[in-house]
């Protein structure tokens, strides 16, 4: 489903990814782990086609098709969805006007009928008591005055109701109570399905104990300086990631 | 204007506009103004003795007046005497001929609006024939609004018909002497619209200049008067969305509302002059003089207003809150694009005990386009207990363009209270990437958070009007950002 190849971009001068070589198969899930400024939300930012950073080599083929010279609204609705680390505010949109535009506009790109308001309601009714989402966060201006906790499952609820086929979730277990890192875990863990892949960015282990990865990559200085199954996590918790014995990357 | 409300009666309606002044259209005035052009221009609308009268002394006026250069709009200077004030209608020979001697970038905005083949001609002002049948239409709204006793009509038609409502109120809210631009209007005013709501009637429909059949031709510098006697309520929607073309440069208008006795007006206005064009070249100036008053007791007015067009826009509506209990409100959302620049705002003069108003104004800017909101709250002493709301909100696009925000406050009134509010926004590159992540182009994310940003205004808008605002501000601002 993804192929990253050699991957390198940078912003402004800097080079911050310097050869990344992942494969994203359907149904997968990945860990990224990495300590802090190693290029995760950086590569995540990447894939969803954000300018400010810019490709100077590499390839990334989603679907047999070339990611990187598309725009990214074409990308959200080939079905790539990122959760922001920072999810950002646009105050006088509802968040419930901004997910059925957003919806509808994923709908139309795919040739499928655009859901009128009732139709929407129902699918949102739905996930709405997936995610324990308050109506009345819906009816607010898109994240403006929610707590970091609020928008991180504000994130979760949009991508249930998007239904993607390749999540990135960029650091959505930060800054969650214990509750809410469940009904986050749940959420995702319900989207789970042989048809959809997801990469998870996270610095805890803790969420990979509810969401049990395929595959877990260890990202520094740009690069993967590791990969294994979910027992990698557990290393990386116990030994930090200066303890790790970095290997040659062998991403698969 | 756009295919929702593009109704066989308003292209009615315009088409008269081509046919309505044959009989003068082989008559040549000079360009230029003096006496004789005024005494000219009464002549051909066969007006009583008073009006001309009162032309002449707003004429006299206007020779000692100079024009305000206050306004944070630049412009080259205006040639007085190179108008031709009597608005004849361009012959056949002067318009293009087709929509293919017309600005490209214009008809691919009438085109992303959805306005027909037919009606972009007329808009544009192709030479084309009147084919529709207006004179019944006309007739219908007209034989509605007569039985339950309601005046509306041109103006012209008003001074020939009702000359004693003409003569009592025209001028009472904007005299003659008010400012340049006023005063020129009233000089030579062309023609407009008037209306007249007697006691106690509730206009059962929004009046727009639509339905109106007479005052097609109504020139730059157009004259409206709408009276609502004790207990009346309408609302009048002035404009459309479309982009219309004019090739009068200067539009100096003057809008007059008087609300008597628990009577209400609503006034709803989208103006889509058009602008000029990318680098400014050939917009209208439209320097407008609306003023309401409040005369009666629990009176109100309501100003809403969408200002997307014109190249250069003046424009402060205003109300005069001298009734008891009387309110004034002004809703207003003023766009601009490219080399736009727009000098608006309100003032709300509190005389009666008790006035209260209401100032919600949002301005966008785009591109090099200046945005200037002026609002003046007065309370006057004579003002116990008044009360002024004023929120005042700027949202900027790209960092080329400004907002500037001068509210003014004269408070002589201890008893009263005001407040008032103020931000200014900017649409952030994060907040466009975000709505991209889930699939929105550019576009849709711009009008998107533009529509949130004029909500409250766009509430006070009859419901296809605002739905018209909404587009229109999406097309204004195409290729704004990204
Ligand atoms: N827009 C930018 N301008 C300048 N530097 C940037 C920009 N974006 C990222 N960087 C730099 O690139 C490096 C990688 O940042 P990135 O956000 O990808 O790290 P991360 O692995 O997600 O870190 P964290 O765990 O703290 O979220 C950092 O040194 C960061 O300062
Ligand atoms: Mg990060």
């Amino acid at each position: 489903m993804l192929e990253i190849r050699n991957l390198h971009a940078r912003v402004k001068e800097k080079e911050i990814l310097k050869g990344i070589d992942l494969t994203v198969r359907t149904g997968e899930v990945h860990a990224i782990m990495g300590p802090n400024g190693s290029g995760k939300s950086t590569l995540a930012q990447v894939l969803a086609g954000r300018d400010t950073y810019v490709v100077t080599d590499g390839s990334v083929v989603f679907d047999g098709k070339n990611l990187l010279e598309m725009s990214p609204e074409d990308r959200a609705r080939d079905g790539v969805f990122m959760a922001f680390q920072y999810p950002v505010e646009i105050p006088g949109v509802s968040n419930l006007y901004f997910l059925k535009a957003a919806l509808n506009q994923i709908r139309k790109s795919r040739g499928l009928p655009e859901l009128d308001a009732m139709d929407f309601l129902n699918v949102v009714k739905e996930r709405m008591k997936l995610m324990d989402m308050d109506q009345a966060l819906l009816n607010r201006p898109v994240n403006a005055g929610f707590s970091g906790g609020e928008k991180k499952r504000n994130e979760i609820f949009q991508m249930a109701v998007l239904e993607p086929r390749l999540a990135i979730l960029d650091e959505t277990d930060s800054g969650l109570d214990i509750d809410a890192l469940k009904i986050v875990s749940r959420g995702v863990n319900a989207l789970r399905s042989p048809e959809r892949s997801m990469i998870l960015v996270t610095h805890y282990q803790r969420l990979l104990n509810y969401i049990q990865p395929d595959f877990v990559h260890v990202l520094s200085e740009g690069k993967i300086v590791r990969s294994g199954g979910k027992e990698l996590a557990l290393e990386v918790e116990e030994r930090g990631y200066a303890g790790l014995e970095w290997e040659t990357a062998d991403a698969r | 204007m756009s295919t929702q409300t593009s109704t066989i009666e308003e292209l009615a309606a315009r088409e008269y506009k081509w046919g309505f002044v044959t009989d003068i259209d082989a008559e040549s005035v000079p360009p230029g103004l003096n006496e004789d052009i005024i005494r000219l221009i009464s002549a051909k609308k066969q007006e009583p003795e008073f009006m001309l009268e009162w032309r002449l002394r707003a004429y006299r006026h206007w020779l000692t007046m100079k024009e305000p250069t206050w306004a944070n709009v630049h412009y080259p200077p205006i040639d007085y005497q190179s108008i031709v004030y009597y608005s004849a209608p361009k012959s056949k020979k002067e318009r293009p001929k087709s929509l293919d001697e017309v600005d490209p970038e214009l008809l691919k905005t009438y085109e992303k609006l959805g306005i027909p083949l037919r009606e972009r001609e007329l808009l544009a002002g192709v030479a084309v024939d009147a084919v529709f049948d207006s004179v019944s239409v006309a007739t219908t709204f007209k034989e509605k609004l007569g039985e339950l006793g309601i005046i509306f009509c041109s103006f012209s038609e008003a001074v020939r018909e009702h000359p004693e409502l003409v003569r009592k109120y025209l001028g009472s809210v904007v005299p003659y002497t008010d400012n340049f631009f006023a005063t020129l209007n009233s000089a030579v005013f062309s023609d407009g619209s008037f209306c007249y709501i007697p006691k106690g009637v509730r206009c059962p429909m929004e009046l727009s200049t639509y339905f109106r059949i007479n005052a097609q031709n109504t020139g730059q510098f157009e004259r409206t008067l709408i009276i609502a006697d004790e207990g009346a309520y309408v609302s009048y929607l002035e404009g459309c969305t479309a982009p219309m073309r004019d090739s009068n440069q200067l539009h100096a208008a003057v809008v007059e509302l008087v609300a008597l006795d628990n009577a209400q007006i609503k006034y709803s206005t989208v103006q889509n002059w058009y602008p000029g064009d990318k680098e400014g070249k050939g917009g209208i100036y439209n320097f407008v003089t609306k003023r309401g008053k409040c005369a009666g007791v629990n009176s109100k007015i309501s100003w809403t207003q969408v200002e997307t067009g014109s190249a250069i826009t003046w424009k402060y509506p205003s109300c005069l809150l001298l009734g008891e209990n009387s309110v004034g409100e002004f809703y207003s959302v003023a766009l601009t694009n490219h080399y736009q620049q727009a000098d608006t705002g309100t003032k709300m003069i509190h005389i009666g005990r008790n006035t209260r108003s209401t100032i919600v104004s949002k301005g966008i800017s785009a591109g090099h386009g200046q945005n200037t909101y002026r609002g003046m709250v007065k309370i006057q002493k004579s003002a116990a207990g008044a009360r002024n709301y004023s929120q005042c909100d700027s949202l900027l696009l790209g960092d080329k363009c400004g907002a500037h925000t001068f509210p003014y406050l004269e408070v002589k009134n201890t008893s009263s209270q005001v407040e008032h509010e103020a931000s200014t926004s900017k649409i952030g590159e994060d907040q466009i990437f975000y709505c991209r992540q889930r699939g929105l182009s550019t576009e849709d994310a711009v009008g998107m958070i533009v529509n949130g940003f004029c909500k409250e205004v766009f509430r006070e808008l009859p419901m296809e009007f605002a739905v018209e605002a909404q587009k229109l501000l999406g097309v204004s601002l195409e290729g704004s950002v990204g």
